[in-house]
């Protein structure tokens, strides 16, 4: 049943509208910027062509950023869904499942700012003439080893710290979607592999592992379009500093601090085109999804 | 029927809202009553302390102020409100460098010079860009001071040359006992406390005018003096045993805490090197303690005896973005001897005002150190604060960072030197084949 005619645009339209104001005209504002060097936004620009994107894999703290952005996607995305999913299956057999699901997720209520500002605490360090204010250094004293400046070591310590506060976060997200995914698979099918003579391993990975590829999927490129964007954690926590930058840190300092928007819009642009291959991923197995229905 | 009428609802509402965006934030009544806003960097104590002087203003002038506080992202904030034609009409700026950026984007009003009639020479070109004034100082620091505790080093402690001090900080280490606290943690603007070190050491190896030279990038940053100033603030800081927690201990210390280690039992270290308004940290921390009685200062040494000890210092700038009548009395009033009595009374800080009577200050350290300030034989402004905001708030804290952290010094140079070629448009070592200088 298709209505054709103008009925159908007149609904959509404010939507359009809304749209293209807020959306479609930044964007193409951001990347004409992109192209030009620009200290001002009420002055015009000097076109430089290509050379901001030039810069973002010459300069030194935008190759950290980028590096750094990588080790994030790959890192948290693999962590956080990992771990989702091996909560998924194992909470299925614990009879507080609710409980432990609600405290898991728990985390997802607070703000980025708020967890990094309780995350900052938990990773304090002081001179060891002064007690240690923060948990994992007190505990680490506690059992008699030297307390570690865990967000000025750079590069392992500070960025794996920093990921392991997004991880903190996000993983009751990636188990609340994958454990109602699991619990949609028939039950018939664990129950007949079972049968089969399959052990619990075996079952994990033929059969649940391929049912829920699809969800899986569309979790891990939700979370790797997060890592990609990821800003407020390291802002609060490092600003960038001890080789923990990120684009989007980046891109905040050049466009708010050193007024560069050329240069700032140019890494705008390179965080877009890095997310849009996992958007229409996204998108595909979406359409797919509700093909199916 | 309801989804229909929400749908109406939104829209409407939406409407609204982009027509209050467009014609909002106009319409200034004139002169006699009124409102003017003013945006500051300041919170808690300091904020408390402008709140006074804007209750005076608003007692004499029956001008309605509005203080709203951007706390430590001033800087962004006030480029994106001016980005969006939307700037406060007063604020406080977080340094000439910045102000000059707003001047070449034609967002600054240019004052009357009249109302600094009373600032030294010194403050009022710092505020004026090409001989014309846009920014009012409401107060100083002096920041080439070190701290001690009385209790340890006895009532007039000094350690009149570097090789005293250097000789002082060695004895205590090897007794097993630090003698430095060092805080580089800010927030968002770590490693700015580093950057005054540099600075201080700069102006005392090379002078003032080679110090001149590097701030306008007339020199590169690969310079072998720059270099120099550099490897002497690493000497100390970069050393586990003259810092308290060493290099690590130093990058994770906010610098609003590090004093307290000059207080503690055993000290965890016997010297802090800080400007003027650590003070208000050190009594807010340590409430019983006496200034000059439990606490001193003295002036950092001079280092090649030619240059002498020239002072290091910054101050608390005010700019005007919109020219309403209400703006040009409030900053008149900032500008006066009556607002910065109050501010400087409270806080301890130095007045620009020469017609401000420094007994106001009550509190010894504060007026030896105006009375530094005022005799001083050559005074240099803060030098990250006033080169480009890329360099000076950017890439100088983070060089900083990384060279306490453990980093080459000729790596951080280099790194610096190309920002900075970058982000100057003057200065003779800007994008010049100049020689490489100490690190090729």
């Amino acid at each position: 049943m298709k209505t054709r005619g103008l009925i159908p645009w007149l609904y959509i339209a404010p939507a359009l509208l809304i749209l293209s104001f807020y959306l479609v005209y930044p964007a193409i504002e951001t990347l004409y910027n992109s192209f030009f060097k620009l200290s001002s936004l009420r002055a015009p620009g000097q076109f430089v062509g290509l050379e901001n994107y030039v810069r973002i894999f010459l300069q030194q703290d935008t190759l950290i950023a980028l590096r750094n952005n990588a080790l994030w996607f790959l890192i948290v995305t693999a962590v956080a869904v990992g771990l989702g999913l091996l909560l998924a299956v194992l909470l299925d057999r614990v009879r507080y499942e609710s409980f432990a699901k609600s405290l898991i997720f728990m985390p997802m209520a607070i703000s980025f700012v708020g967890a990094g500002v309780i995350w900052k605490f938990v990773y304090a360090f002081r001179p060891e003439i002064y007690p240690q204010i923060g948990v994992l250094n007190a505990a680490r004293v506690a059992w008699g080893s030297d307390p570690i400046a865990w967000l000025t070591q750079s590069p392992w310590i500070n960025n794996l710290a920093l990921m392991a506060v997004f991880i903190w976060i996000w993983t009751g997200y990636c188990l609340v979607i994958l454990s109602a995914a699991y619990k949609g698979i028939d039950r018939d099918l664990l129950d007949a592999a079972r049968t089969d003579g399959a052990n619990e391993w075996q079952v994990f990975w033929h059969v649940i592992l391929p049912t829920l590829r699809s969800t899986i999927v569309v979790v891990a490129t939700t979370m790797t379009v997060f890592t990609l964007k990821v800003f407020d954690i390291v802002y609060v926590m490092t600003n960038g500093n001890f080789g923990t930058e990120v684009l989007a840190n980046a891109m905040y300092k050049e466009m708010y601090l050193f007024q560069r928007y050329g240069f700032a819009s140019a890494i705008a642009v390179v965080i877009f085109l890095a997310v849009l291959p996992f958007i229409v991923i996204n998108i595909r197995r979406f359409l797919e999804q509700e093909a199916v229905r | 029927m309801f989804k229909r009428s929400l749908l109406f609802l939104l829209i409407a509402a939406m409407t609204v809202g982009a027509l209050f965006l467009f014609t909002s934030s106009n319409a200034v009544t004139a002169a006699q009553g009124g409102q003017v806003e003013i945006v500051v960097v300041w919170s808690g104590g300091e904020l408390d302390a402008f709140n006074q002087v804007i209750a005076r203003f608003e007692q004499n002038t029956g001008i309605d102020a509005v203080v709203n506080s951007a706390g430590r992202d001033l800087p962004s904030v006030l480029v994106s409100r001016v980005a969006a034609g939307n700037p406060p009409d007063v604020a406080a700026l977080p340094n000439p460098g910045q102000m000059a950026e707003f001047v070449r984007q034609g967002a600054l009003v240019a004052l009357d010079p009249a109302i600094v009639a009373d600032h030294p020479k010194a403050f009022v070109d710092l505020g004026s860009v090409d001989g014309t004034l846009y920014g009012v100082f409401l107060s100083a620091d002096l920041k080439s001071l070190v701290w001690y505790n009385t209790k340890q080093l006895g009532p007039n402690a000094g350690l009149p040359s570097w090789d005293q001090l250097m000789a002082f900080t060695e004895g205590l280490a090897a007794r097993g006992q630090t003698a430095w606290c060092i805080g580089l943690e800010s927030g968002a603007a770590s490693g700015w406390p580093g950057t005054d070190w540099v600075e201080d050491i700069m102006l005392r190896t090379a002078g003032p005018e080679a110090y001149d030279q590097w701030v306008n990038h007339d020199i590169p940053w690969t310079d072998a003096r720059v270099k120099y100033a550099f490897e002497l603030f690493g000497q100390i800081a970069r050393n586990p045993k003259f810092v308290l927690g060493g290099p690590q201990g130093a990058l994770s210390t906010n610098f609003g805490e590090s004093p307290n280690g000059l207080f503690t039992s055993p000290p965890g270290c016997y010297l802090h090197r800080q400007a003027t308004f650590i003070q208000s940290f050190i009594l807010s921390a340590n409430p019983g303690l006496q200034p000059r009685v439990d606490f001193n200062i003295f002036l950092f040494p001079p280092i090649d005896p030619q240059f002498g000890n020239p002072l290091l210092g910054a101050g608390d700038l005010i700019s005007v973005f919109r020219n309403t009548p209400q703006a040009r009395e409030l900053i008149k009033f900032l500008a006066s001897a009556e607002a910065q009595e109050i501010w400087v009374g409270t806080l301890k800080k130095l007045p620009i005002n020469t017609r401000v009577n420094v007994s106001v200050l009550a509190n010894p350290i504060a007026e030896r150190a105006a009375q530094l300030l005022f005799t001083a034989a050559a005074f240099r402004f803060d030098g990250s604060d006033l080169m480009p905001a890329a360099v000076g708030s950017g890439e100088f804290w983070t060089a900083v960072l990384d060279y306490v952290g453990g980093a080459d010094v000729c790596s951080v140079l280099r790194r610096l030197e190309a920002a900075a070629d970058r982000a100057y448009t003057r200065g003779a070592a800007t994008n010049n084949v100049v020689e490489p200088g100490a690190c090729p």
